[in-house]
């Protein structure tokens, strides 16, 4: 079953100088397996390429609560006060990875987030 | 006191400077705390009360909401016997922990003691120090004629030797988030400052609180996704501490948000790189070790956070002037707005170059369509029913920055069918002072306590 990161995971980011971090959390253990296997570095910079991240894009593994840590180095303009951004923090970077698509086996479309008819988004 | 004999209960005040009040006040009046903990300065928040400093000499240096804040929380902190940390003395902490004292009087708290705790400033010595910059790798030198401060992120210890002399209320310049929640921990069982693991986990608990509402809803509602009940009326988190640093989350009763293992996660992450090695002034936290439960109703269990020995060097912040940014933006709506967009941002860019504009740095956003995500943005599925047209420069001087809002006014009869416009009252061009961070040795940085 093909369906959004939305639909499994839930996301954050936070600001340190011109870097900015997102935690992507599995909503369910049974879902953490898939998304780590899908949510790679290069399907980060399918949404973040060289113009919205300047830099590295390191992941980190925090397999014992089900979480991929991102750290998107140049991601934010130069730093909260130097950034032309709107978003200077950066604050709304994490809900774009959320477009990420990936395969979770059918038994779990019961733990599926989000509207029920929405199966498959 | 109505929590659990043996457990410490530390309470957020505030997240950051902007934060709302109320849910300090409730914290204060309703959650039986030992300790309230304000934070109130973000990587930017000083560089913008450096810029306010220089614009005008009579601002005294601490948060503007300083008055606000004690007001709501004083008579209640005097009543139910809660002492206070606070960051709120931002670059002048003396002169708040003078202001909180007079603000205890006005409370009726008579015999309150006020300390200011104030690390060495390092703007005077670090241009010449031989350090480098953490994000470039220039010398420190290489900035030193636009520097205007450098401030160490100080740790915990101060905090805790002015609440062992006695302080009921703390107020610090620079300290590194997790400190202010740390000390009182320490102050309070005892934990030396080389107790690596309770530190870890102390520092950690630190962490979640830091950010207020953060960790009780806040920054996390996603409508059919992760509701949250009455997202209005968000409190405030508490942690009950025990001896080992092993914490509850919790909040007071009659308010909204949620604490769960979503809510603590996401908090948990937040501003952290490697979650191995989230380095503060007093430990290197490893948080992949925390374990995580939920122990009630808006009530997350959270120990197993580990620690090791702190590094020998303390993070400095260094503001330095780095010219003005000029912003301004207008607005399209209905059929054929986005194409206005583009072809509005074609005739700005012209007549920048026309204008000689000499900038840094230049964005054009079209709000509704690509602004917030920027070039992370998905292509739109069909055309906007309304764009603003947001252009933004950075410039080394005023006056260039000014040509934005300038050209901005170019388009009222100068640009294209329908466009819409604000009245330009405000102030278009700001001030920048772009922060830059170097490492240097413990022994550089001394914190002073006094009494007020």
């Amino acid at each position: 079953m093909h369906v959004s990161l939305r639909r499994v995971a839930h996301t954050r980011s936070g600001d340190k100088g011109n870097t900015s971090n997102i935690a992507v959390i599995a909503y369910e253990p049974a879902f953490y397996p898939y998304i780590k296997r899908a949510v790679t570095v290069d399907a980060l910079r399918t949404i973040y390429n060289e113009t919205a991240v300047r830099g590295a894009i390191t992941r980190y593994e925090v397999d014992g609560l089900g979480v991929l840590n991102f750290v998107l180095e140049g991601a934010l303009g130069g730093g909260v006060s130097r950034s032309l951004a709107i978003d200077n923090y950066g604050k709304a970077l994490a809900s774009a990875v959320l477009r990420l698509e990936l395969e979770v086996p059918d038994t779990l479309a019961p733990l599926l987030r989000g509207p029920k008819t929405d199966q498959g988004q | 006191m109505t929590h659990k004999t043996g457990t410490l209960r530390i309470g957020s005040g505030a997240g950051w400077w902007g934060d709302r009040i109320d849910p300090a006040r409730w914290n204060a009046e309703r959650g039986a705390l030992d300790f309230l903990c304000f934070e109130t300065m973000a990587e930017a928040t000083v560089s913008a009360a450096q810029v306010r400093k220089r614009r005008d000499p009579g601002f005294p240096g601490y948060d503007t909401w300083l008055d606000d804040r004690m007001r709501a929380v004083l008579p209640h902190c005097m009543a139910n016997g809660t002492r206070i940390v606070s960051n709120q003395g931002w670059i002048h902490p003396l002169a708040a922990a003078r202001r909180v004292a007079e603000l205890c009087a006005e409370a009726g708290w008579k015999h309150a003691r006020v300390a200011a705790v104030s690390a060495t400033d390092l703007s005077g010595s670090i241009g010449t120090s031989g350090l480098a910059i953490m994000e470039s790798g220039a010398p420190v030198a290489s900035v030193a004629d636009t520097l205007i401060s450098a401030e160490p992120y100080a740790g915990a210890e101060a905090i805790v030797r002015a609440l062992d002399q006695g302080a009921d209320i703390v107020i610090t310049g620079r300290v590194a988030d997790p400190s202010l929640f740390l000390a009182p921990m320490m102050h309070h069982f005892g934990w030396r400052a080389d107790d690596w693991a309770r530190l870890g986990q102390g520092s950690g608990i630190g962490h979640l609180l830091e950010c207020g509402a953060q960790v009780t809803g806040g920054y996390f509602g996603d409508p059919g996704y992760k509701d949250v009940p009455d997202p209005w009326n968000l409190a405030f988190p508490y942690a009950d501490v025990e001896a080992d640093g092993t914490a509850e989350i919790g909040k007071v009763d009659g308010t909204g948000g949620c604490i769960d293992l979503r809510t603590v996660k996401e908090q948990m992450f937040y501003e952290v790189h490697d979650p191995a090695r989230y380095i503060t002034p007093d430990v290197v936290v490893d948080f992949t070790t925390a374990r995580l439960e939920q122990a009630g109703p808006d009530r997350v269990r959270v120990g197993g956070i580990s620690g090791r020995p702190r590094t020998d060097t303390l993070k400095v912040s260094m503001g330095c002037t780095e010219g003005y940014i000029g912003e301004d933006m207008f607005f399209f709506a209905g059929p054929g707005c986005l194409d206005k967009a583009r072809l509005a941002e074609t005739i700005l860019r012209e007549r920048l170059r026309l204008a000689g504009l000499q900038a840094d740095d230049l964005r054009i956003d079209f709000i509704g369509a690509n602004a917030v995500h920027g070039a992370a943005s998905a292509a739109p599925a069909c055309e906007p029913v309304e764009i603003a047209v947001r252009i933004a420069a950075r410039c080394a001087t005023r006056a260039q920055a000014e040509k934005i809002g300038r050209e901005v006014d170019g388009m009222a009869v100068c640009g294209l069918a329908c466009t819409g416009k604000r009245v330009p009252h405000q102030d278009r061009v700001r001030e920048v002072i772009g922060l830059w961070s170097t490492l240097v040795p413990r022994d550089s940085v001394d914190c002073t306590i006094e009494f007020v």
